[in-house]
Order: C-alpha cells, then sequence, then structure tokens
C-alpha cells in the first residue's frame, strides 16, 4: 500500500515554490506533479521535465495549413471558376499569388493555433466532461501544490517541506481516495 | 571593463575607406568618360555585346533592336547638328546617374542602421525595459554615427542634385519649359530645394539633440546616487519617439519617395521605418558578439541574444507585412500611375526585388524559427549578414529604378560606396564605444538585465 501514498505539500507563493522545487530535487526526491493556478515560468525546467516539442508539431500543422490554402484556392480560382479580376485573368496560380498570400496566411496560423491547442489539451489529458485530476480545488484560486509519492519517508520528506515554506502538508492515500 | 578600439579595427576601417574611396572615384571617372561624344559608339557597344549573349535574351535584344533601328534613321542626322536622340540622352543621364546613386545608397543604409537603433534605444527607455540595459553602451556607440551620417546623405542629396532628385531639375515648375512637369510643380509647395534641406537640418537637429542629452544623462547616472538622470532620459525619450515617428516618416518621404515624384504610398514612412528597425536591432547583435567575442560584456549572457534575435525574426516578419501590404494593393488595383512603381522593379530589378524578399523574409524566418538556433552566436551572426545584405537591397530597390533605370549593376562604384561608408560606420561606432565604460552601471534596471534569465 505504500506506494500509493502521497504528500501534498501546499505553497501560496510562486517564488517559495520555485526555489522549494529546487531543493526537493536537489534531494533527489521525485515529484509527481505539481498544480498551480497559473503558469509558472520555468517550472519545467526546475521539474527536470523534457523539453516541450508543441513548437515542433505547431510548425508541422502551420506547414498543413499552408499546403490546405494552396491547394484550396488552386481548385476555388484557378481549376473550378477562373475568372478575370481586374484585368488579371486567373490561369495561373504562381501569377495570381499575390491574391492569395492572405488565404495562406491566415489558414498556415488558424491551423497551427487550434491544432496545436487541441493536441495541448489532448496531451495534458484534458477533454470535455473530464473529471477534474486536481486534488484541491485552492489551485484554481491562489494556492500551489507540489505532489510527491512516498516511499517509507514520510517524516524526512514532511520535515523537508516544511523547511521549504509549506504552508500546509498533507498525506493522501490515493486508492482510498479513487473508492 | 574599458575598451579600446583595436588598432587592427582601426586599419581595417581605414583600408576600407581608402579603398571605398578610390572605387567611388573610379566610378565617378568611368561614368564620366562617357560623354555626348562618345555616347553613340558606347550604346553600339553594348548592343553589340547583347547580341552575343545567346538566345535567352533574343526576344528582349529584339525589342530594343527595332527601338534602336527608329532612331538609328535620325541618328545621321543628329550627329551632324552634333544633338543627341532621345535615347541617347537618357542613356547618358543613367550613366551619369549612377555613381551618385550608389553613394546616396550606401550612406543612407548606414544612416539608416544608426537612426533605426536610436530609435529601439528610445524605446528601451521610454519602456522602462528590465532586460535591456546591459546593451545600452553599444547602442550609444552605434547612435554615434547618426549625426555625421545624416550630413552624409544631405550633403550628397546637395551635390547630386537632379542626378538623384528629378525633381530638382532646371524648370520643372515653370510652365512652358521643355522640363515642366504639371504633377511635380502641384508639390512644388512641399517639394523644393530650400524646403527639403530645412526640413533635413530640423529632422537631424532634433535626432541629434536627443542623442547627445541622452548619451550625457546615461553617463551622468553612472556616478549618480539617485535616479533623476534616468528619470530626465525617460521623459526626453517619450518626447523624442513621438517627434521621431513622424520626421522619420517625412524623412521617408523627402530623401527615398521623392526619387520618384509622381508616385506615392501612404505607408512608406512605416515600411522604411521597418528596414532601418531591422537593419539596427541586427548590428546590435552582430557588435555585442563581437565585443563579446573579444572577452568583453561578460554580463550579456545568452538570454541576451536570444531576445535580439527574436527582435530579428519579429522585426523581419513586420517588414515583410509592410512590403506586402504596399505591393499587394497597387499590384491588385493594376492603376497605371501607382503600378508603373511595380512594373519598373520587376521587368528591370527582377533579381534584386525578388532576391531581396527572399533573404529579409525566407531566410531569417526560417533561420531564425527555432528557439535554440537564436542562441547559438554564429547563427545569429550569419543570420544577419544576409538580413543585412537583403535590407541594402532594399534601399537599392527604392533609389536605382528611379534614376539609373535598367543601367543598374552592383560594381564597382556600388561596393566602393559600401566600403566607404562602412569603414566609415566602423570607425566612428568603435571609437564611440571607447569613450565609456561598457556598463551603464547606474541605471536603475542594471541588476534585472544583468540577471535576465529566459
Amino acid at each position: 500500500m505504500e506506494a500509493s501514498k502521497v504528500i501534498h505539500a501546499i505553497y501560496t507563493d510562486d517564488d517559495v515554490l520555485m526555489s522549494a522545487v529546487k531543493k526537493v530535487k536537489a534531494e533527489k526526491h521525485h515529484i509527481e506533479e505539481i498544480y498551480t493556478p497559473f503558469p509558472v515560468h520555468g517550472l519545467d525546467k526546475a521539474m527536470g521535465l523534457a523539453p516541450t516539442r508543441i513548437a515542433i508539431a505547431s510548425f508541422l500543422y502551420g506547414c498543413v495549413g499552408l499546403t490546405v490554402a494552396i491547394v484550396m484556392m488552386n481548385f476555388i480560382m484557378i481549376e473550378d471558376w477562373p475568372q478575370d479580376i481586374g484585368g488579371k485573368p486567373s490561369f495561373s496560380y504562381l501569377e495570381n499569388m499575390p491574391a492569395f498570400v492572405p488565404i495562406m496566411f491566415e489558414l498556415t496560423v488558424f491551423f497551427a493555433a487550434h491544432l496545436m491547442v487541441i493536441t495541448f489539451y489532448l496531451r495534458s489529458r484534458m477533454w470535455p466532461f473530464k473529471k477534474a485530476e486536481n486534488p484541491d480545488p485552492r489551485t484554481t484560486d491562489d494556492h500551489f501544490l507540489m505532489e510527491i509519492a512516498l516511499h517509507n519517508n514520510e517524516s524526512e520528506l514532511t520535515s523537508l517541506l516544511q523547511e521549504t515554506g509549506a504552508v500546509e502538508i498533507n498525506i493522501v492515500d490515493k486508492d482510498e481516495e479513487a473508492h | 571593463m574599458e575598451y579600446k578600439i583595436s588598432s587592427k579595427l582601426r586599419i581595417v576601417a581605414i583600408v576600407m575607406i581608402v579603398l571605398g574611396l578610390l572605387g567611388v572615384v573610379a566610378g565617378f571617372n568611368s561614368a564620366y568618360s562617357v560623354t555626348e561624344d562618345n555616347i553613340s559608339e558606347v550604346l553600339a557597344a553594348e548592343h553589340h555585346d547583347g547580341h552575343g549573349h545567346g538566345d535567352a535574351h533574343a526576344a528582349d535584344a529584339h525589342g530594343h533592336h527595332g527601338h534602336d533601328d527608329a532612331h538609328a534613321d535620325h541618328h545621321g542626322e543628329d550627329a551632324a547638328h552634333g544633338k543627341l536622340t532621345h535615347h541617347e540622352e537618357h542613356a547618358l543621364h543613367q550613366i551619369h546617374n549612377r555613381p551618385y546613386s550608389a553613394l546616396y545608397v550606401g550612406a543612407f543604409f548606414f544612416f539608416m542602421i544608426a537612426l533605426g537603433v536610436l530609435a529601439f534605444y528610445a524605446i528601451q527607455y521610454a519602456a522602462q525595459a528590465g532586460w535591456s540595459p546591459v546593451l545600452f553602451r553599444v547602442m550609444e556607440g552605434i547612435t554615434s554615427y547618426v549625426l555625421p551620417g545624416g550630413l552624409i546623405v544631405l550633403a550628397i542629396a546637395f551635390v547630386a542634385d537632379s542626378h538623384i532628385f528629378i525633381w530638382l531639375k532646371e524648370g520643372v515648375t515653370v510652365e512652358g519649359h521643355e522640363n515642366y512637369d504639371k504633377l511635380v510643380a502641384g508639390k512644388s509647395g512641399w517639394l523644393n530645394k530650400t524646403g527639403f534641406f530645412v526640413r533635413g537640418i530640423i529632422f537631424l537637429a532634433g535626432w541629434s539633440l536627443y542623442r547627445f542629452f541622452s548619451r550625457k544623462f546615461s553617463i551622468a547616472q553612472d556616478s549618480a546616487d539617485d535616479n533623476r538622470n534616468f528619470k530626465k532620459n525617460f521623459r526626453i525619450s517619450a518626447a523624442f519617439l513621438v517627434f521621431y515617428i513622424y520626421t522619420e516618416s517625412m524623412m521617408s518621404w523627402d530623401w527615398i519617395m521623392s526619387v520618384d515624384p509622381h508616385w506615392f504610398s501612404t505607408l512608406f514612412g512605416w515600411y522604411v521605418f521597418a528596414s532601418m528597425f531591422v537593419s539596427g536591432i541586427t548590428v546590435i547583435a552582430m557588435i555585442t558578439i563581437y565585443l563579446k567575442s573579444k572577452g568583453l560584456l561578460e554580463f550579456v549572457n545568452d538570454s541576451h541574444i536570444h531576445d535580439l534575435a527574436k527582435f530579428m525574426f519579429g522585426i523581419s516578419v513586420f517588414w515583410t507585412y509592410l512590403w506586402f501590404s504596399q505591393f499587394m494593393l497597387i499590384w491588385y488595383s493594376n492603376i497605371p500611375e501607382e503600378v508603373t512603381y511595380f512594373v519598373t522593379r520587376i521587368e528591370h530589378y527582377k533579381l534584386p526585388f525578388f532576391g531581396m524578399l527572399a533573404m529579409n523574409f525566407i531566410f531569417p524566418l526560417l533561420l531564425l524559427m527555432n528557439s535554440d538556433y537564436k542562441r547559438i552566436n554564429w547563427f545569429v551572426v550569419m543570420a544577419g549578414i544576409v538580413i543585412l545584405c537583403g535590407h541594402y537591397l532594399d534601399v537599392f530597390n527604392w533609389i536605382m529604378p528611379a534614376t539609373v533605370i535598367e543601367r543598374w549593376y552592383i560594381g564597382l562604384p556600388e561596393i566602393g560606396s559600401i566600403l566607404l561608408f562602412g569603414g566609415l560606420f566602423l570607425l566612428v561606432v568603435f571609437t564611440a564605444l571607447s569613450k565609456a565604460p561598457l556598463l551603464a552601471k547606474g541605471n536603475p534596471f542594471m541588476k534585472e538585465s544583468e540577471h535576465f534569465h529566459y
């Protein structure tokens, strides 16, 4: 049963949290998760998380959007229904390209932004009607919660966390909670 | 902490100036070796050359051929009377305009870098930016070129006269004169020689005064025990930015847009601003990296370089946005008096015109997109070189199509001017850098800036 027990340390300030994270990492404890009411800059690096790959995903989504725009405008304006707009008969995509640049730009941004947000939600295991994983509702307001797994080191961890400025320390049995 | 301009750098700068001067002089010599007497032979030789260039130009050459033939009939007659054909007269003007224009383009390019940095510097003060104070002395060094650079541009404009500014031709506003131009005459309330130089002096005086006082307060703040100098700097920076955005815009109409006096674009001022801003920021990054490589500026970390590279990336995209906004509307509406501007450029300047777009947009977009690459010094320098060359071409495309039309080439006069003003720029900037400690240590944001971490 020990493995499913976790310790919850609650902080009320992001700077205190940051230094606490550094201290806990220095003591070689593994931090399971941190819940914060807002993004804390540099927290991912301090926790030792692998760098995010969302930028790469975003670039690829942008490329998809650009391609969609080119194919779509080529079909609509050149192949399907060519018109003569402003003395520029549209028989060649390349020669009419400047007119399509705003659409190419917008769809690149649209695809990159929307797909990136959706990817981010899914990767964070958030979708509609999902029950919140958040252990303490105060982390949506003004408290920061650090979750560390316990391995028979309750008292050692408790004193360490108290030193780091935690305002509240709770030991929680995850299995019991689930029932 | 102190920096002294190394004798090696000084020699390099002086050698650049001397070589540049030689190139400029050679350019003027070869341009003026073509005169009314030998223009026909020069054109004939050129024409002959044109035919030797293979089939790719066949259609083009043919077109010219017909044109020349039409004049050829007059030719014998005209030569006898010692008079030039229209074609020869235009060609002669273009050949003579080229060294002036090359000089002007080179001078404006380096002046624009310094002025762009001055605006960037004022924004840092007005916004009370916390990340950038470690770079203030580098910026102050670069802005020392605003006054000399601006005076040089004005002096060239004064000497070149109608070689660059066609509206300065004799009789342009005189009805009945052979040079009379109704459109220019209508604009003569603004476009006249006195107005041009009075405005130029006012612009330069305003910019230089701001630069003088902000530098003075910045140095005084080093040894002050309160923030009075910093507050003064904050106030004059905010005031300067208001003055700058009006005067920069008017300067761009006067010094650049007026070379095509019939044509105008309402966002030209912004477009020129974007160009000078991105070139200026690029030069800040390059000089910072150079000084770091000399073991100086140890308080500048890679987060500062990262931020500068982000600006290089962002302002490159901003430049493209303005360039395209100007181009697309005029291209699409296709109104003859507007679109002629781009017709000239696409017909005769295809390579520099579209090459510039690749260098100023595609290169920085792809090279500097990755976050990690923005911290790699040599990568930032390589991207910076491409950006600077691209914006030189940008200035080239502003001036040359109006003055030399199809007779452009990047040869001795152009490269000579780049070397001449590049050398002068290096000499002035690095001498100014030697005059004060490289850390503006009294700035109240200095601690934040030194600890800046992204």
